[in-house]
């Protein structure tokens, strides 16, 4: 019943907006059309359709891999020293609230406009959250449970990887998801700055040029992309948990 | 003012204290016929020496433990009751060796502990099992931490397990268990790396009152069956009775040893059960719950 209605709001909504569109209501040269977008679809994916999906693609999953992986490190780190993770708080704060994309002159500047500049934004936007978030969930693992450790005489080592580690494996995978939607907002972004490919640059390109259809087209494939993503990464954490025994 | 138990007591301390000392004399010829000579001295499994410990208040410094002393032989069941809030858990952490005591000396064996020690088991009030663990991975948790995982140790896990009805439950996840299961797996895990020494701390106190009846009553069965030296930490008064072969009564804090009482039931094979059902339980409720009330 639900998956009917939740399929019923999205026929209902194209269906009026193909309609409203036919009879004029709305202007189909600013908002576009359904038919429109799955002609300029169809017209796209004989021509470089999925040489931009792939670069978009790549480039997100690259920043997220770097950001996890790094972010986790760094997590890592600022859990082993409470001296650093208090040297570090203020500038984590300011980093984690400052609008990354500002820094995307700045980028350009030392990396060179690029795909390199591309990830990088990515991987800033990605790399704060992945830290305050797995660090939080580091630091909130249950001390009964490090106590047992301890009463074990379990290292510091043997307390991250045996308890704090694998306690922590949801808290992970949290923020895999937000970071694979995080990481998508920077490529975009940075591909709005400097591309010459990707599906950021088709939607750039189409409103340069007065292409709602290819901007809507673009917008629509993005959202698709975005949820395969998420998805794969909602699989893999049920494939670990299973393996896991959660 | 002094009690009788407690005059008994220092006397008792004062013995103890020079047992290395007798020992190591009696390989001396001229001590040899010493009066000592037909006494029979068994060797402390633990000896816990003057062991006091004060931390840091928003007030000042509070002591919590004053010059505790005791000596726990090879095989007994001490229980410690206390008031509340008078350093019964604190007394545990310092013999397990987790805290450091401003000043005393913990014994095992007649070596002085640094640290955590191997021969120190420490079971705490909940059961902790990892839940992402088998219950088989979760009873080898010690033996990995300690690097202690070989194939006699593995071996050794199985056969508690085994012994204690819960091989059949190796795969299962802690989640798929009762209570008073988990709390039994928690007690192997405990085991496993073979200490001589168990130390519980409010070990059952929570689980429900039906579970906590059946699982003392287990785990009384698997530590005299292993001979383990216990010292447990409990407020429950029946509870300390009904397992130990001696009580150590506390006082509020700063906590001193008030008294420490031998219990007897003239039992053989007295389990925790059939003491609760002894007459002479009661008399030593009613002393115990005297003693600590005197202290409010």
């Amino acid at each position: 019943m639900i998956r009917f209605c939740q399929i019923a709001v999205l026929a209902i909504f194209i269906a009026q907006w193909e309609i409203t569109a036919r009879l004029g209501l709305i202007d189909s040269f600013i908002l576009s059309q359904p038919s429109r977008i799955w002609q300029t679809f169809l017209n796209m994916a004989q021509n470089d359709l999925f040489m931009h999906m792939g670069v978009t693609v790549y480039e997100t999953l690259v920043g997220f891999l770097l950001g996890v992986v790094l972010g986790t490190l760094f997590a890592i780190a600022l859990w082993w020293s409470s001296f650093a993770s208090k040297v570090s708080e203020p500038y984590l704060v300011v980093l984690n609230s400052l609008p990354k994309i500002a820094l995307g002159p700045v980028i350009i500047v030392i990396v060179g406009a690029g795909t390199q500049a591309i990830i990088f934004m990515a991987l800033a936007i990605s790399l704060i959250v992945t830290v305050l978030e797995m660090l939080n969930g580091f630091r909130h693992t249950d001390n009964e449970y490090i106590r047992m450790a301890a009463t074990f005489g379990a290292n510091k080592r043997q307390i991250f990887t045996k308890i704090v580690f694998p306690y922590n494996i949801s808290t992970l995978f949290n923020s895999l998801k937000i970071n694979i939607g995080l990481s998508l907002v920077g490529v975009i972004a940075g591909e709005f700055l400097v591309s010459k490919a990707g599906l950021g640059y088709l939607i750039v390109y189409g409103g340069q040029v007065f292409k709602l259809d290819l901007v809507m087209a673009s917008v629509i494939i993005l959202s698709v992309v975005a949820a395969v993503m998420y998805e794969a990464v909602a699989l893999l954490e049920k494939l670990v948990l299973k393996w896991y025994g959660h | 003012m002094m009690t009788r138990q407690q005059i008994y007591f220092h006397k008792s301390l004062y013995f103890t204290y020079f047992i290395p000392k007798a020992n190591y004399l009696r390989g001396i010829p001229s001590f040899e016929n010493n009066e000592r000579k037909d006494e029979v001295i068994p060797l402390d499994v633990l000896r816990v020496q003057n062991i006091e410990a004060t931390y840091q208040a928003e007030n000042g410094e509070i002591s919590a433990l004053d010059k505790i002393s005791f000596v726990v032989g090879k095989g007994e069941f001490v229980s410690i009751v206390g008031p509340s809030g008078c350093g019964k858990s604190t007394l545990l952490s310092i013999i397990a060796g987790l805290l450091k005591p401003t000043a005393g000396e913990v014994f095992v064996n007649g070596e002085k502990i640094v640290g955590t020690s191997p021969h120190i088991g420490y079971m705490l009030q909940r059961d902790n099992l990892l839940d992402w663990r088998t219950i088989y991975k979760n009873v080898l948790f010690g033996l990995e931490v300690r690097k202690m995982l070989s194939p006699e140790n593995q071996e050794r896990a199985v056969q508690l397990l085994k012994t204690y009805g819960l091989y059949e439950f190796r795969d299962k996840y802690p989640a798929q268990l009762s209570g008073g299961m988990r709390q039994r797996v928690a007690l192997i895990r405990t085991l496993a790396i073979n200490p001589d020494i168990l130390l519980l701390d409010e070990a059952f106190s929570a689980l429900d009152y039906q579970t906590r009846l059946t699982v003392t009553d287990d785990v009384y069965r698997i530590l005299k069956k292993e001979n383990i030296t216990t010292v447990m930490v409990t407020h429950d008064i029946p509870e300390s009775i009904s397992m130990g072969d001696k009580i150590m009564v506390l006082s509020a804090r700063p906590a001193r040893v008030k008294e420490i009482l031998a219990v007897d039931f003239e039992d053989e094979n007295r389990t925790p059960l059939t003491c609760r059902n002894s007459p002479k339980f009661r008399t030593y409720f009613d002393h115990i719950w005297k003693e600590l009330s005197a202290d409010e």
